[in-house]
């Protein structure tokens, strides 16, 4: 029989403590094919994050630290100024980027550190079921939004990518998200471009925001979730390039 | 050089890697003077947007098996507490120098000693502790910062240098040993000074553990993570285990203090740091009064030196802790002392500074009527034997 798909080896050959249809195990995926792909397993080290995906280093085989919540890009801070020959990236979720650590995100951004960002928007708190987060949409219900998420009182989405494209210390911005294979495609690209502008040693941060599924907090199936982010989610966060 | 500049001078000779900083008074001499020399070092120097981003660069550098300090203020350090405990329950090296101001709150830019209980109690959540220096000079304080890096990598460890504003503006001459030296072997510029008991001077040039842990990229080896989090029945509690039993024997090993004329006294005054300074001088004048006074100053304020003042209160003494607080380390004499003897306080909170005259007359009130060869004038014994 002729083998046509395998697993990365940087994707351990584990089972996974994710929900069904939930998107980090894609994620994930295009991580470890970025990193062997570019063959810089050996000079990568990875952040995870506090929320679902805390265990990243439970599949990726690379170096990696778990740190406080919102903090990765200051960690990363730290190791990129002391290893510049290392490639550093973070992944973090919308409550780590967007709700605690949104002090260190913008100004690891402004200060134009060269590590790359792995931002995922599944529009709530995950790990701790299902709250409302600052990516929530309009009208969303959430275990803290239980009549839907309404601008007046508890804001609108936060927009991520287009409040950092403005920093001159940003250099590649992109939206992207994994709701069918097309768009899973994209992502692997923009994953890829964000660690080779690394390899490259471009002056700045990369940031790639993935429109990723939360079957089990949207109370859905995870086939109507893509259909969701297709349909609903991406006319709050549109798709694109913001920058680079 | 002031106490900061010093320090920081020290920490560069200590071969630290990184600095990472934010503005405070009173410790910006360190932030101003580190931004020139790691630049010129060709070292990693980063003004922070925070505090908590500050100590997780720390995190981050230290991580992958750098040298990395930060130095802040009281309010500063109160932020970091939760990088200090992810550092703790990680088990990675740093080194935090808090240069302590009045509290609590924004208090004032005043020096104090605020900060004891913060810094000797591990100061974030969770079961840990920090190595705690409470230098009383300039020298002790530059001597005390290669010390504080070695012994942050040897127990992989957060080691804090409790200094405060007094420490850090004051001038005194300094002896910037480029070549090692952890005997520490006078804390004051000049003058008398007590028998410094410790291990350390047992163990000139630490050998220091490799650090394979450190995340370097897993180049033909397996993966190193680097996490304080084990959800696992048991893991937990298995890991508070070993950093117990790492503490102990860093109870066991690090202890440093300094005694002065404690063996024939009747009053024995114990105080840290620069309110240590003020004690020594009311002490010697006190001896000269005839008072049989004398100090134990611990210089590591965890781990603490419970066994020599537990020692020193086998004999019936009464013992003085003085302090720019309320009463903090109060309470480690009290437990030490373990009810053998009275122990008293006098303190002056808020960043105001004790004088000698203060101290001296406190000793006096304290003498014992009968018991010294001379007689004080106008004492009036607090306690009755």
């Amino acid at each position: 029989m002729k083998t046509v798909f395998t697993r990365t080896p940087t994707l351990k050959d584990c089972p996974t403590h994710y929900c069904p249809g939930c998107g980090h195990g894609i994620v994930h995926r295009l991580i470890a094919e970025t990193i062997d792909e570019l063959g810089i397993r050996g000079r990568t080290i990875g952040i995870a994050p506090v929320g679902c995906a805390v265990l990243a280093y439970d599949y990726l085989d690379v170096d990696m630290v778990e740190v406080a919540h919102g903090r990765p890009p200051a960690v990363a801070t730290g190791m990129k100024r002391t290893n510049p020959d290392k490639i550093i990236f973070s992944y973090q979720g919308d409550g780590d980027l967007a709700a605690i650590g949104t002090a260190e995100i913008i100004h690891a951004a402004h200060r134009g550190e060269q590590i790359a960002v792995i931002f995922i928007n599944n529009a709530v708190f995950g790990m701790t079921g299902g709250q409302m987060a600052p990516t929530t949409v309009l009208g969303q219900v959430t275990a803290t939004t239980q009549q839907g998420r309404k601008a007046v009182g508890e804001g609108y989405p936060l927009q991520v990518c287009e409040l950092l494209a403005v920093l001159p210390g940003a250099i590649y911005i992109e939206r992207c998200s994994v709701y069918n294979p097309a768009q899973i495609r994209k992502a692997k690209k923009a994953v890829k471009h964000a660690f080779e502008l690394q390899l490259d040693g471009a002056q700045g941060l990369s940031l790639v925001e993935v429109l990723s599924p939360c079957p089990t907090y949207w109370r859905m199936t995870p086939a109507k979730a893509m259909e969701w982010i297709e349909k609903e989610m991406t006319k709050a966060f549109p798709l694109g390039c913001f920058k680079g | 050089m002031c106490g900061n500049e010093a320090l920081a001078e020290a920490a560069v000779i200590a071969g630290v890697d990184a600095y990472f900083g934010y503005p405070i008074t009173p410790q910006n001499e360190i932030t101003a003077y580190m931004s020139r020399r790691m630049a010129e070092e060709g070292r990693v120097f980063v003004q922070c947007e925070s505090e908590l981003a500050a100590i997780n660069m720390v995190f981050g550098a230290s991580a992958t098996g750098k040298r990395a300090m930060t130095s802040s203020s009281s309010p500063g350090i109160s932020l970091m507490q939760e990088g200090i405990s992810y550092l703790s329950g990680a088990e990675l090296p740093a080194v935090v120098v808090n240069v302590m101001r009045g509290g609590p709150g924004l208090g004032n830019i005043a020096p104090s000693q605020g900060d004891y209980f913060q810094a000797t109690r591990g100061g974030g959540h969770g079961d840990y502790r920090t190595i705690v220096f409470g230098p009383c000079g300039v020298q002790e304080l530059v001597d005390c910062m290669p010390l504080a890096f070695d012994l942050a990598d040897q127990y992989r460890m957060t080691v804090v240098v409790l200094a405060d504003g007094i420490l850090g503006q004051m001038m005194e001459p300094v002896v910037l040993d480029p070549v090692r030296n952890p005997t520490m072997p006078n804390p004051y510029a000049s003058g008398q000074k007590g028998k410094i008991s410790n291990g350390v001077e047992k163990k000139p040039g630490r050998k220091l553990p490799p650090k394979d842990w450190a995340l370097t990229g897993a180049q033909d080896r397996e993966q190193n993570i680097v996490r304080s989090l084990w959800l696992k029945e048991g893991a937990l509690e298995e890991l508070n285990y070993k950093l117990q039993a790492k503490y102990k024997e860093v109870e066991k090993n690090e202890v440093l203090c300094e005694e002065y004329q404690v063996e024939d006294s009747e009053i024995v005054v114990v105080a840290y740091g620069v309110a240590a300074r003020i004690v020594r001088s009311a002490v010697i004048k006190a001896r000269q009064e005839g008072i049989k006074v004398g100090w134990i100053r611990p210089i590591t304020l965890w781990p603490f030196p419970t066994e020599q003042i537990s020692r020193a209160a086998n004999e019936f003494r009464i013992f003085l802790t003085v302090e720019m607080s309320l009463g903090q380390m109060l309470e480690d004499v009290k437990l030490a002392v373990a009810g053998k003897a009275p122990v008293l306080f006098y303190g002056r909170p808020g960043g105001e500074i004790p004088t000698v005259e203060q101290v001296l007359g406190k000793i006096r009130q304290l003498t014992i009527p009968g018991s010294s060869k001379r007689k004080v004038k106008n004492a009036k014994p607090k306690i009755k034997v």
